[in-house]
């Protein structure tokens, strides 16, 4: 045998060979132009036994450091529960393909389903795709949804309180896709609505696209905005952490028409940067424009309720260049995690999620400003579990101390601020402990 | 008196006066299968001759809907909104969009009755 | 896999009351019942409420509804269902790994950023490229982010005109869809009827408005393109650039590289090529490759070493697209396939093609007396049925699909390439033994046999599986797409 991934003997390739009608492997690719055959064998490490491996990437997490961390900036360190990670690797879900043949893929099928059906609860708009890649490239294609919804209209507004990380796919979508995006400036760290209306007066916008909480941790008070939106024809695209959604007013309770965004908050794991979940959801009018897989409950021949991918005209594999977007796969895995995860905590777990999260950060903003190490950026504005502090040293060069002694402080949003989160795992003791690292950092950089 | 014309792209208008009815053949809804789903303008839309003002969809397929002449659409078939499944029964009745034409002489480089079944016989092959 | 389906929805199992977990608190003041009423939540969200032991059951029992690679074999086209080495997931699972924020500091990461860069760079090695980004989720969004490199390289070079791409008419769907939202417009070109690209057709489609061509190679008939040299020539000498859509490259494993053809940007699919599993659709993994003199225009972040071997992270390159994705892309399922291909190594990973194009045509000759071959010449990776040879029983492609799943195994991919009416696309892969190949053509001889002596077994199938056809016309006009309006 050639290696324990390839079964095969040489009785057995021999025998293969034969039924072919030809001699060699080699022959098998004898229509392959001799000039730009493979000349050399792979400058590639040379095969390693399952220990090895082990050793090979224990080695690489070896230079690695975990971190108690207070960083956010739209992705946060949640508690997840075991029977997440054990139910979730099965490997009847690990290793399925799309569910294409319903008839023997009612097991993603049905997660999907109850995936959907919890993204439309918590997000208050009633169709929810299947999941997309993450929060940012759902916004981004949330933006080309209100603008393939607008036909003709190509301007998309973007507040400046989102998240640099999606404000720059969103960019990258935008620039080669023709649309035009325009900033809707920030005033005392919230969108400034006056400045909306002007823009949404000056015509042609098909979409806006708002953050809440924003890139500074505040609560956007977002009243009256959908009917200034809807006023100009222009769809509300709303962005929010899944996890805070199940307790701060929602998309859906604000008039918004899509919201979409990020759902790594669901106790997925950070894992650096990936794999995370896109979530996307609209208003049934919409429904139609939606991309993404989605399922739907039907009959089968016997006359019981299964589920299937539906709605598939909308996508790329049959409508080709005039699919609603070119993604063909979902985050499956993903959304299967975050069904298991809220099945898990339920709306009570949540709630208790997001008050831990609050009270902590709030306990640590009040001894930060009680010790005179730090102040909120914006003081009056209501934040839930991430805010943005001001400094009197350099912010990175204290993130950067943080980490030696184990902690990750937050993230540097300017030389002078930082954004710094508060999740449940956060205990008091290490609330305290980064208190105590602020209060030695200042002394330091004051001496 | 109404008259008929037809797209190569299964198209149909049929004219009375100024207005065109358009929809889709009964070749087209046959080829489609179970419509599920019509995609269609709105009214005082504009539509231009060759490009397309919606979609029609079956279960596993589409269609893009490409206008036979141009104007701005005067009402659109909202029975298609809850009933798609009409144009399966009877395509000719069940018209898609109806459009004030701004420029009828783009009817005469659409085809009659004998040069689309001509069409549709080339494709069956 | 279940014989009868287990069919409860969470929400059916749920009590006002239960829970299955507890949340930690820090245990400090009252700060959450101070916040504005007005921006909080209305109505509780309508969640399960269940006690731990039913997610458990419930959840096992749903996942036992499902095939997969560990349950049976995938004779699926294009899709390259290989097995998924359970070491991969054992790696990918890492507490170290899963527990690093993105944007912590560089220092803190160095080995995840050495496995980025080596992975990064054995790609390159096995496509023929200069570098790779790891950054895409996904074989749709590696397309679009190559199609991007080669617009972003157009307008570095003040060539504004070239918005045209030209995509075989056997391509697959997402090709043209990746064009449309990287703003191009698709030109199609016509194929011979042996599905390969028709050279003549293609000539006069070049002129200075061409910004690249997409090809997949070996083609979605699993033949190698012959003139692909002679291609990559003509839409250079006009002035664009060559696309590899990775999908099929898992046949050219030790045969040849993208980058020696002239392909001049590709993308690879982890999840089909380097045996990370596809998860019921994802997450998925579409590295985009790119040859020497294109690498500025790669998408940020990106992972660079200095000369003393430090890894850092650079947020904003000079030329760059822009950014694709909220940071390094799928990191974990970086890591299974980086230890997929320590797992093989450099011989092993030159045998995985070969063998691959083995099965295929093993698969092929076995059983082309039944069945219409598509294209009658050496296959690679996969090949095409044009349905089944006797025509006059009325048993569809549909049909022998469905019936397969009633033989235990999933079905081939089918209708596609639209080249052919009765399409049925299969692809082994390297990692099935003769044994499994030798009872799927068997079933495939016994649903041929079916489909004369027997055809309404076969145009009622599947009669075995946990359930039967499902009425995709009653999902599709009333969508019901949540628990709550069933």
């Amino acid at each position: 045998m050639i290696h324990r991934y390839f079964p095969h003997t040489q009785a057995d390739i021999d025998a293969m060979l034969a039924r072919c009608g030809v001699n060699s492997l080699d022959e098998l690719n004898a229509d392959v132009p001799e000039d730009l055959r493979l000349k050399h064998p792979y400058n590639l490490p040379a095969e390693m036994s399952e220990h090895e491996v082990r050793e090979y990437f224990s080695k690489l997490e070896k230079e690695c450091e975990p971190l108690v961390c207070f960083a956010g900036a739209g992705f946060y360190d949640h508690y997840t529960p075991s029977v997440v990670t054990a139910l979730a690797s099965r490997s009847e879900f690990v290793t399925a393909y799309t569910p294409y043949q319903p008839e023997i893929s009612q097991g993603t099928l049905q997660y999907i389903f109850e995936y959907q059906t919890m993204m439309a609860e918590l997000t208050g708009l009633p169709v929810s795709n299947a999941s997309m890649y993450d929060g940012t490239t759902a916004v981004a294609e949330a933006m080309m949804m209100t603008v393939a919804a607008a036909r003709k209209r190509n301007r998309v507004l973007v507040s400046a309180t989102i998240l640099p990380a999606y404000r720059s796919v969103i960019d990258t979508y935008a620039h080669f896709h023709g649309i035009e995006i325009e900033t809707i400036p920030e005033k005392d760290g919230s969108t400034d609505f006056a400045a909306l209306d002007l823009l949404l007066a000056s015509g042609d916008v098909a979409g806006v696209i708002i953050a809440t909480p924003n890139c500074h941790g505040i609560l956007e008070n977002l009243t009256g905005v959908a009917d200034k939106c809807h006023a100009a024809k222009a769809l509300l695209v709303i962005s929010s952490p899944a996890s805070a959604l199940g307790a701060i007013r929602n998309p859906g309770e604000w008039g918004a028409d899509i919201a979409a965004g990020e759902a790594q908050s669901l106790g997925m794991p950070l894992s650096f940067g990936g794999p995370y979940l896109g979530y996307m959801c609209c208003t049934k009018a919409l429904m139609r424009k939606l991309p993404g897989r989605i399922v739907g409950a039907t009959e089968d021949a016997r006359g019981r309720r299964v589920f299937v991918l539906t709605l598939q005209a909308r996508e790329q594999h049959i409508r080709r260049d005039k699919a609603t977007s070119n993604i063909c796969s979902n985050q499956g895995l993903m959304a299967l995690y975050a069904a298991i995860y809220l099945s898990t905590v339920g709306s009570e777990g949540l709630k208790e999620v997001n008050r831990a999260g609050c009270d902590g950060a709030h306990y640590l903003a009040a001894r930060l400003e009680a010790e005179g190490v730090a102040k909120q950026r914006y003081p009056s504005a209501p934040y839930l579990n991430e805010m943005e502090l001001e400094v009197e040293f350099d912010a990175q060069a204290f993130i950067n101390y943080a980490a030696e002694a184990g902690v990750l402080a937050g993230v540097a949003t300017s030389p002078s601020t930082l954004l710094v989160a508060v999740t449940e795992k956060r205990s008091r003791a290490e609330i305290d402990r980064l208190v105590e690292l602020f209060v030695s950092f200042s002394k330091a950089s004051k001496s | 008196m109404k008259k008929l014309y037809y797209t190569p792209t299964h198209e149909y208008a049929l004219v009375d006066g100024n207005v065109a009815y358009i929809g889709i053949t009964d070749y087209a809804q046959h080829a489609l299968g179970n419509v599920v789903y019509v995609d269609m303008p709105e009214v005082d839309d504009e539509v231009t001759a060759g490009e397309d003002f919606g979609a029609v969809e079956s279960v596993k397929a589409a269609s893009d809907l490409i206008s036979p002449v141009s104007g701005t659409v005067v009402e659109v078939n909202e029975a298609l909104a809850d009933e798609p499944g009409l144009i399966n029964s009877d395509a000719m009745a069940n018209w898609i969009i109806k459009v004030e034409m701004s420029d009828p002489a783009e009817l005469d480089s659409l085809l009659d009755e004998a040069g689309y079944k001509a069409v549709c016989d080339a494709e069956k092959h | 896999m279940n014989r009868t389906a287990y069919s409860p929805l969470i929400f059916e199992l749920s009590k006002d009351g239960r829970k299955a977990c507890r949340i930690p608190s820090p245990k400090v003041d009252d700060a959450f019942s101070a916040l504005p009423a007005e921006l909080m939540r209305g109505s509780e969200p309508r969640l399960p409420q269940v006690d731990e032991l039913t997610v458990t059951r419930h959840y096992t029992n749903v996942s036992t509804n499902n095939f997969g690679v560990d349950t049976g074999f995938y004779p699926l086209g294009s899709c390259t269902m290989k097995y998924n080495p359970k070491i991969n997931e054992e790696i990918a699972a890492s507490r170290v790994f899963g527990s690093l924020h993105p944007l912590q500091p560089a220092a803190t990461v160095q080995g995840a950023l050495k496995a980025y860069d080596d992975l990064q760079q054995m790609l390159c090695e096995i496509g023929g490229m200069s570098r790779f980004t790891l950054n895409p989720y996904a074989g749709a969004q590696g397309e679009l982010t190559g199609l991007l490199v080669i617009r972003a390289y157009h307008e570095s070079r003040g060539d504004a005109k070239r918005t045209k791409v030209i995509v075989p008419d056997s391509a697959h769907g997402t090709n043209p869809a990746s064009a449309a939202v990287a703003g191009l417009k698709v030109v199609e070109v016509k194929s011979l009827p042996d599905g390969t690209v028709d050279v003549e057709a293609l000539a006069p489609l070049l002129d200075d408005t061409v910004a690249a061509m997409m090809m997949t190679n070996p083609n979605t008939t699993g033949t190698f393109e012959p003139a692909v040299a002679e291609i990559t020539r003509m839409v250079h000498e006009c002035g664009g650039l060559m696309y590899y859509d990775g999908a099929n490259l898992n046949p050219l494993l030790g045969v040849a590289r993208p980058g020696d053809m002239g392909f001049d940007v590709m993308h690879i699919n982890l999840h089909k090529t380097f045996s990370t599993p596809h998860g019921g659709g994802g997450p998925g993994s579409g590295p985009v490759g790119v040859r020497h003199g294109l690498e500025q225009f790669l998408p940020c972040p990106r992972v660079v070493k200095d000369v003393g071997g430090k890894y850092d992270v650079e947020w904003d390159t000079p030329g760059s697209l822009g950014r694709v994705s909220c940071f390094l892309g799928n990191f974990s399922v970086e890591l299974k396939a980086l230890a997929y291909i320590l797992s093989l190594g450099a011989e092993a990973i030159a045998m995985a093609g070969p063998l691959a194009t083995l099965n295929a045509n093993y698969v092929k000759h076995s059983l082309k007396d039944l069945y219409k071959v598509a294209v009658d010449r050496v296959c690679k990776h996969e090949f095409v049925f044009d349905g089944l040879i006797d025509k006059s029983t009325g048993v569809t492609t549909l049909d022998v699909a469905k019936r397969l799943l009633d033989y235990g195994f999933h079905a081939p991919t089918i209708y596609f390439p639209l080249l052919f009416h009765e399409s049925l696309m299969i692809e082994p892969t390297e990692t099935e033994s003769i044994e499994t190949l030798d009872s799927f053509i068997y079933a495939m001889r016994e649903i041929a046999r079916e489909a004369v002596e027997t055809p309404d077994v076969v145009k009622l199938a599947p009669l075995f599986t946990p359930v039967g056809r499902p009425d995709d016309t009653k999902a599709a006009l009333n969508p019901v797409t949540s628990f709550y309006e069933l």
